[in-house]
């Protein structure tokens, strides 16, 4: 006898495996997740690298958690509350900082941003929608009505603004800043802003659609009080309270097939949990080929999921610093970006091509100790960056490379910080290969597989596990690989619960 | 006396152009800078004895419809197809290109098993792409924003086209036309030196690297070509590529078109919003019912237009078209065939492409250099020696080479190239070469070297970009040159535009120029014989 649909497991504990888990539930499943560690939130957890200092455990902040997550979770009942919205500054090697809040900044180019900022903003107006639909088919099946309103949402931005949508929607981002924009510090931060977290330098072709993506996420960069981990705190409890049985220190070690159909997983110890649906929030690739293996699934499959390509250039630093730095007078509770220029954002995108480590890398800066002091003790800070581009696959080995990626970081830190490598009590750089072996993100990407075009909607991960269910019968996508990407939003593991509610109605 | 048609360049398709109209029976002049005509399909001899084919080198996309309708074969025009290649490999080795694909395969297999496997389902992938992507080079492209019955019409074709598909090779077409090649060859093989061969063509003429990302749909581009119905076959023009737009000529001429050369186009005269004619460079007029330009778009509108014919969002757009030039070209006269010790003797690959640049990496080094504005230190070259196979244009026992180079920036770290940065990069290539051919610079009797600058200075290529304007999707099909202008018409009545700036873009393709004349012909009512551009097909 079978065990009913109805019983069903989400493996892994991140934002997208919590909402997804949560939305079933509410719907009256009986859902089990099981989460490896000891604390769910995954890439939003956080952790303490250094006695007394807490760093968020990988993102250290939110472009904005989708809507409907935070509304039908009740976050804010269970503990979620944001900081103001994050302005950005700006740094410059000679030049003064710049601030910027969404679509207003100062300087010569404050008109050009503004007018470039409103257009963007309208674009990923129109394209925000589909990051909560299921990725559309290009094929009778879908549901016209709601692909009916979008093509009509897209050319009600009027003749001109569709036309300009069409031109620009697989443009790279260093024309765009080189057709509109003449200061260098904003020609940077929009480079830097489209890349973060790709594997795409900002003179790529379709790297503007990725800061489409980021503006269609949320207007925003957000902090939640409290750390990230607050995040993760609050998305656990209210899935707990949702019905949702989670179990963390559970990790898995295979996803059981009987008869052609995923029927349960075993646990690492041995322990077999049988359920209707495996739904998995983990690396499409570790589900397939690792939990599931070959011999339950088409070749084809297999070999396309081996192909979806999952590279990571981000590194994470955190740093334990006595004292408070001074970026030449900059809000240290803004979101300090070091990119003087798109050129700068590109060179440091080519050493990583060859799998080496750039002399100059770029970042974002953040001080959540200067937000919830209780994160370091009185007095010290946290700071966290991300740093791009490092390479996933070093030429010159892990050690060699993350020693020599920290060390170029702390070096273009210290020549806008002057001072702050003396403050140092404590550095911790993750390499793509460290974030891999932490959080099970393949490549050490954060979107577990790169969001690229030819990544996205029916191509993501792959076009057979596109809509969210998979080749084998009673296994489930839910994780960021999954369209529309992950980046702490939730939308991935929101959508793929509804496509298991709708299949199931 | 006023024409029907004033042409602007005597390159392929501004002939192409004038004569399709000439065959409708409309009066067309072809007005050209130059002393001679052709463009950059152009032979010329700048060494005695010695014709160069010094622009475009080989041909491929040339339109077969355009062969039969203006009867190019009949005007002396024959193309030679040739015989692959090779790719020399640092340390000696070297992988053999072959026309057939049974002979690939062997080679391939030498280097790599699995490799030679995987070539079999590559070649029916992009053959199923190139398939695809044929039947729309010779369309207008549609306005999506229109709803005018003939552009949803060609709109519903598009979707039909894509209809016939499976929906996963719908998603993967899609998949195609945006990725790298470099990713996408790494879907299908292992061994660096195949990949480096097969990316070439993603990036030849192009300010891509072989790992950015819409490159792959560049490939096609080169490949959608064929020689007597080969797909993908490229060859030599006999006589050199001069002799394609010389077959052109004499197919205008047949029909009565007229092409007058060493007169230079100052100005194109524009009297209440329509064009009507040109002023020379020596002050005559030349009047018109309609002026086609050849040249690039800038060119067009930005050099010989009064800007305030213009609206601003279209010069706007116009002055923002990319069109960097990326490559330079050597013509070199050699007094004896050269020697590459790392083929067998006697081996067939000498008759075709002979690159030195054995991995995607290479490739992709060579671009940083670019886009930090100094020429490839490790240059790509795709070098050929058409008179291998064509001895018409080399005394006896001499040959021609050509050597197309990538990268090349149109200035240097920001400023014009100087003769001596010309002399650098003629010395690095020929370096280049003769690590794979010792004693070969002993052999060069003569070397012309185009760099951007030349290029546009003299075959008027906008920053030497060989397609008059790059291949990214901002710029292919409805947004070729300028969304909204797609259809080879402009903002300024009886202007139009027929060069490679518009769909589908360059190659010696030929397509631009006739499907700017059929929407001529269309818009006069006058058929001429010629099929409405929407079903040529």
């Amino acid at each position: 006898m079978p065990t009913p649909s109805s019983e069903v497991l989400v493996i892994g504990g991140g934002v997208n495996g919590l909402a997804c888990a949560a939305r079933l539930a509410a719907k009256g499943r009986k859902v089990t997740l099981l989460e490896a560690s000891e604390v769910v939130g995954g890439g939003a957890g956080e952790r303490e690298f250094a006695p007394g200092y807490h760093a968020p455990a990988l993102a250290h902040l939110t472009q904005g958690l989708d809507t409907r997550v935070v509304e039908a979770m009740a976050l804010d009942r269970h503990g979620l509350a944001f900081h103001p919205a994050l302005a950005t500054t700006v740094l410059s090697g000679e030049a003064e900082s710049l601030t910027v809040r969404g679509g207003k900044t100062s300087g010569v180019d404050a008109a050009a941003w503004e007018a470039l900022h409103r257009k963007l903003s309208a674009f990923a107006r129109v394209l925000a929608p589909l990051r909560q639909m299921r990725p559309v088919r290009l094929a009778g099946e879908n549901r016209l009505f709601g692909l009916a309103r979008q093509g009509l949402g897209i050319r009600a931005l009027g003749k001109d603004d569709f036309r300009e949508l069409l031109r620009m929607v697989l443009i790279n981002v260093h024309d765009v800043a080189e057709d509109e924009l003449s200061d260098d510090r904003l020609k940077g931060l929009l480079a830097f802003d489209a890349t973060l977290g790709a594997w795409l330098g900002p003179r790529s072709p379709n790297s503007l659609i990725l800061y489409l993506d980021r503006l269609a996420r949320g207007a925003d960069p957000l902090l939640p009080k409290g750390g990230m981990g607050a995040l993760a705190v609050a998305m656990g409890k209210a899935a707990a309270a949702a019905g949702v049985e989670v179990r963390t220190g559970s990790a898995v070690e295979k996803i059981v097939v009987e008869g052609d159909r995923a029927v349960g997983v075993r646990l690492e110890g041995g322990e077999v949990v049988r359920v209707g649906l495996v739904v998995s929030a983990m690396n499409p690739r570790t589900t397939l080929h690792q939990l599931v293996g070959a011999a339950a699934l088409d070749a084809g499959f297999f070999k396309a999921t081996g192909h979806v390509r999952m590279r990571g250039a981000a590194a994470k630093l955190h740093l334990a610093l006595r004292g408070t730095p001074d970026f030449r007078g900059a809000d240290l509770k803004s979101r300090i970006v070091i990119a003087p220029s798109s050129e700068a954002v590109e060179r440091a995108f080519n050493p990583v091509k060859y799998g080496e480590v750039p002399e100059l890398p770029v970042m974002e800066v953040i001080l959540p100790s200067a937000h919830d002091p209780g994160l370091a003790p009185a007095g010290h800070h946290v700071l966290t960056a991300i740093v791009q581009y490092a390479p996933h696959a070093p030429k010159a080995g892990l050690e060699a490379a993350r020693a020599e990626m920290l060390e170029n970081t702390l070096n273009v830190l210290e020549q806008h910080s002057p001072g702050l490598r003396s403050l140092v009590v404590q550095a911790e750089l993750l390499m793509p290969q460290d974030i891999e072996a932490r959080f099970g993100m393949v490549g050490g990407n954060w979107h577990h597989g790169e969001l690229a075009v030819e990544q996205m909607l029916f191509n993501r991960p792959t076009f057979a596990a596109a809509q969210y269910s998979t080749p084998l019968p009673g296994l489930w996508l839910a994780g960021a690989g999954s369209h529309p990407g992950g980046g702490i939003n939730g939308a991935a593991g929101w959508n793929a619960a509804g496509a298991i509610l709708e299949a199931k109605a | 006396m006023t024409y029907d048609a004033v042409i602007v360049g005597a390159g392929h398709n501004g002939l192409v152009t004038a004569s399709y109209l000439a065959r409708a029976g409309m009066k067309v002049c072809v007005v050209e800078k130059n002393d001679w005509i052709g463009g950059a399909a152009v032979s010329r001899e700048l060494y005695p004895g010695f014709t160069y084919s010094n622009c475009s080198y080989v041909s491929s996309l040339f339109r077969p419809e355009i062969m039969r309708d203006l009867e190019l074969p009949k005007h002396g025009l024959q193309i030679l197809p040739y015989e692959g290649g090779a790719v020399f490999q640092e340390g000696g080795g070297y992988l053999g290109m072959f026309r057939d694909h049974d002979a690939n395969r062997r080679e391939f297999a030498r280097h790599s098993k699995r490799d030679a496997e995987a070539y079999d389902i590559y070649a029916r992938d992009v053959l199923r792409f190139c398939r695809f992507i044929r039947p729309m080079l010779l369309r207008t492209p549609p306005d999506p924003s229109s709803f005018r019955p003939r552009d949803l019409a060609e709109l519903m074709w598009l979707g039909r086209q894509m209809g016939a598909l499976s929906e996963e090779m719908r998603a993967r077409m899609v998949q195609f036309w945006t990725m790298s090649i470099a990713d996408f060859l790494d879907q299908y093989f292992e061994s660096p030196v195949i990949k480096g061969y097969l990316a070439v063509s993603a990036i030849i003429g192009t300010a891509l690297g072989p790992m950015s990302p819409g490159s792959a749909y560049v490939l096609l581009h080169h490949y959608m070509g064929d020689v007597d119905g080969n797909v993908g076959a490229w060859g030599f023009a006999r006589g050199g590529m001069g002799s394609i737009t010389r077959a052109l000529t004499a197919s205008l001429k047949a029909a009565g078109g007229e092409v007058r050369t060493g007169q230079g186009v100052e100005k194109i005269l524009v009297q209440s919003g329509r064009a009507v004619g040109v002023v020379l460079a020596n002050g005559d007029e030349v009047r018109g019912k309609r002026v086609i330009s050849n040249m690039d778009v800038k060119r067009t509108f930005l050099k010989h237009v009064d800007e305030a014919e213009l609206p601003d969002d279209f010069v706007k757009r116009v002055k923002a078209f990319k069109i960097r030039g990326s490559s330079g070209k050597l013509n070199i006269a050699l007094d004896s065939t050269p020697v590459f010790p790392a083929l067998p003797e006697g081996a067939p690959n000498i008759r075709g492409d002979l690159h030195f640049t054995d991995s995607i990496e290479k490739m992709e080094r060579g671009y940083d250099d670019w886009k930090n504005g100094r020429f490839s230190r490790d240059p790509f070259q795709d070098v050929m020696i058409p008179t291998m196979i064509d001895p018409t244009m080399t005394p006896p026992g001499k040959h021609f080479m050509s050597s197309f180079v990538q990268y090349a920036p149109p200035k240097i770290e920001g400023r014009d190239w100087t003769d001596a940065d010309r002399d650098a990069f003629r010395d690095t290539c020929l370096n280049q070469i003769e690590t794979y051919s010792p004693g070969f610079k002993d052999r060069v009797l003569h070397v012309e070297v185009r760099t951007p600058r030349e290029l546009e200075a003299e075959v008027g290529l906008t920053e030497g970009n060989i397609f008059q304007g790059e291949l990214t999707f901002d710029q292919l099909l409805f947004n070729r040159p300028v969304p909204g202008y797609a259809q080879y018409r402009s903002p300024i009545r009886d202007l139009w535009i027929c060069g490679s700036s518009t769909h589908p873009g360059g190659g010696v393709m030929g397509a631009p120029g006739r499907n700017a004349a059929a929407e001529m012909l269309r818009e006069a009512g006058a058929k001429g014989g010629m099929r409405d551009a929407y079903a040529v097909l």
